[in-house]
């Protein structure tokens, strides 16, 4: 099984966002990580590796500080890496995201395709779907569960409000995974070493820029939501605060 | 042309939801409302929204509309709305829809702006509002392409129970499909659930939940006591589910149940957009996180900026004593 893994950087769950001059942007002074769901996805990569054999490749688009992201992955024991390397790459949509990508591998046959289910900055969901459908390739989306049949593959996907359902599916395909899917592992100190020797293809705006159109969609602005409603905020030291909410809780809404 | 969703036997929440977004744009703009409803046997769903103020309801068909494959839905729309040539499709922002709807668009060489929650006319241009950075940030949002456009909306972004009765019932036009043998590649089996679910957090009247503020399983036990006092059940965020901590049944969100209690209190909880949307209808929010900026205080009614650890003991103290005080 030859797999690849779309992985994301984006900023850390906790990192206080400001925005650019313009508000169409963050300013790019924040702290990254690994998009959560793209872990679960490479996780899932790892595995499948380990009871079938084959190779796990992984791939990201961004400026020099998203190779953080595959170098991870490397460590935790992902073959090789391809690196669309341009900060231009962060303000694609999803189509010409997933064009950059489907570009970036056309002299690569792969099995599958992992992509984690949404980014955790833009949230669209599409890209992996979108990438399917421009290779061709069938897709099921929001993963938990993956085993080869005589078929192909047969894939739990999770729908809403706790149900469930099984899909058999032909290879090649593209799979979006969802996070707890599995438990993730750490890289070792080994595998942080051999990380290092581990092939990093690099890819140029340029080599892929006759994929790419314009940007089928823009943001016009980035902004702080307006709230909606009127917050109380209680302060002072911790059991003063517990004073203070259970009068609330008592006197206004009436819970108590 | 607003395309709902049915699912056994019925047409969703949400389908009625993107029905009233329908009918506000269409208001503003002038435009003409269609809807359509794809499936096998559809028309009484059909004739259920015809009823509303539409002009016209397309019952898409084919019996390899059913069950539902992104292949078949894909393929079907496509020829609809390749005739059609609608500006605007709106659509329920559900795990359905996200399944196909970057397939649809893609083949179309078109693209979705994808879990908005609001739109805006800015003179003769149309913005879509999505939350973006897990809702810490919000973004308007246009079209740069030719239509169709594609626009999913967020559960909850729109009043279903506001939608528009017409005053007469609208023309219903059956469209059958051919979608071709071998055009459908997955093979899907019945829908099922996991586990019976021990709890129904839905009617709950307090709720106190968990985030990963908790930090560790042991912790738990604090906000279980908290639960206890209060009379109320213990649930929680996603991450706390897959971790085992909780067992899934007590997960709230898209992925879980969505409730809406008289009191919800968040513990921990920064407030993910997917968690936001099985929440959101609660009568009273309290939320305790340590980050000011979390996007739960967006919506909460009362906020502490605090520890957890250092809050929820002496708050367990004073709810037992106004407990046996009452």
């Amino acid at each position: 099984m030859k797999i690849l893994v779309c992985m994301k950087q984006v900023p850390q769950k906790d990192a206080p966002l400001k925005l650019n001059e313009s508000g169409t942007w963050i300013r790019e002074d924040v702290s990254y990580e690994v998009n959560e769901p793209d872990a679960f996805a490479l996780e899932e990569a790892l595995r499948q590796k380990e009871k079938h054999g084959g190779e796990v490749v992984v791939i990201t688009s961004g400026p020099a500080r998203s190779q953080q992201v595959l170098r991870e992955a490397l460590a935790k024991g992902a073959d090789r890496a391809v690196h669309l390397e341009d900060n231009a790459f962060v303000g694609l949509d999803a189509l010409n995201t997933a064009r950059a990508f489907a570009a970036a591998i056309k002299e690569e046959k792969f099995d599958l395709i992992f992509t984690g289910l949404q980014s955790d900055d833009y949230g669209y969901a599409q890209t992996g779907v979108v990438l399917a459908e421009l290779l061709g390739w069938p897709h099921a989306t929001i993963i938990m569960q993956i085993e080869n049949n005589d078929a192909g593959i047969r894939v739990k996907r999770e729908l809403e409000a706790g149900f469930f359902q099984f899909v058999d599916m032909p290879l090649p395909a593209v799979l979006t995974i969802q996070s707890g899917i599995n438990k993730l592992r750490y890289a070792t100190l080994i595998g942080i070493k051999q990380a290092k020797n581990k092939p990093l293809r690099k890819v140029a705006m340029a080599d892929v820029q006759s994929a790419l159109s314009a940007n089928l969609q823009k943001i016009e602005r980035l902004y702080v939501p307006q709230k909606t409603k009127q917050t109380q905020f209680l302060e002072g030291p911790a059991g003063e605060v517990a004073k203070k909410l259970v009068d609330k809780l008592r006197n206004e809404v009436r819970v108590l | 042309m607003v395309v709902v969703e049915q699912r056994e036997g019925k047409l969703n929440r949400l389908s009625w939801e993107t029905l009233a977004a329908g009918q506000a744009l269409a208001a503003e703009t002038g435009w003409v409302l269609e809807a359509a409803v794809v499936g096998s046997g559809v028309s009484g769903f059909a004739g259920e929204i015809a009823a509303k103020k539409v002009s016209k309801v397309y019952a898409i068909e084919s019996p390899k509309l059913e069950p539902y494959t992104p292949d078949a839905f894909s393929t079907a729309l496509k020829q609809f709305l390749e005739s059609r040539q609608p500006k605007l499709v709106l659509m329920p922002h559900t795990y359905q829809v996200r399944d196909f709807v970057p397939k649809l668009a893609t083949a179309m060489g078109r693209t979705a702006i994808s879990d908005c929650i609001g739109y805006k006319k800015d003179g003769t241009k149309l913005l879509f509002t999505r939350q973006m950075f897990q809702g810490k940030l919000a973004a308007d949002v246009s079209f740069a392409c030719d239509a169709p456009w594609f626009v999913t909306f967020q559960n909850g972004a729109f009043r279903g129970d506001k939608v528009e009765a017409g005053a007469s019932a609208a023309p219903v036009e059956t469209v059958n499909m051919n979608i071709a043998d071998g055009a459908v590649r997955n093979k899907p089996q019945e829908v099922f659930k996991e586990a019976k679910q021990a709890v129904d957090l839905t009617q709950a009247e307090i709720i106190v939940s968990i985030g990963r503020g908790i930090k560790e399983q042991k912790n738990i036990e604090l906000a279980k006591q908290l639960a206890e006092a209060l009379g109320g059940e213990l649930a929680a965020s996603r991450p706390i589910c897959d971790s085992g901590w909780l067992p899934m049944d007590r997960q709230i969100g898209s992925s879980g149940q969505t409730v809406a209690p008289k009191l919800y209190l968040a513990l921990g909880i920064s407030g993910a957009i997917q968690h936001i949307v099985g929440m959101k209808g609660s009568r009273t929010i309290v939320a305790v996180n340590k980050d000011s900026e979390a996007p739960i205080f967006e919506i909460a009614d009362y906020a502490v900026v605090g520890n957890l650890f250092d809050v929820v003991p002496p708050l367990i103290e004073e709810v037992k004593k106004a407990r046996a005080g009452s």
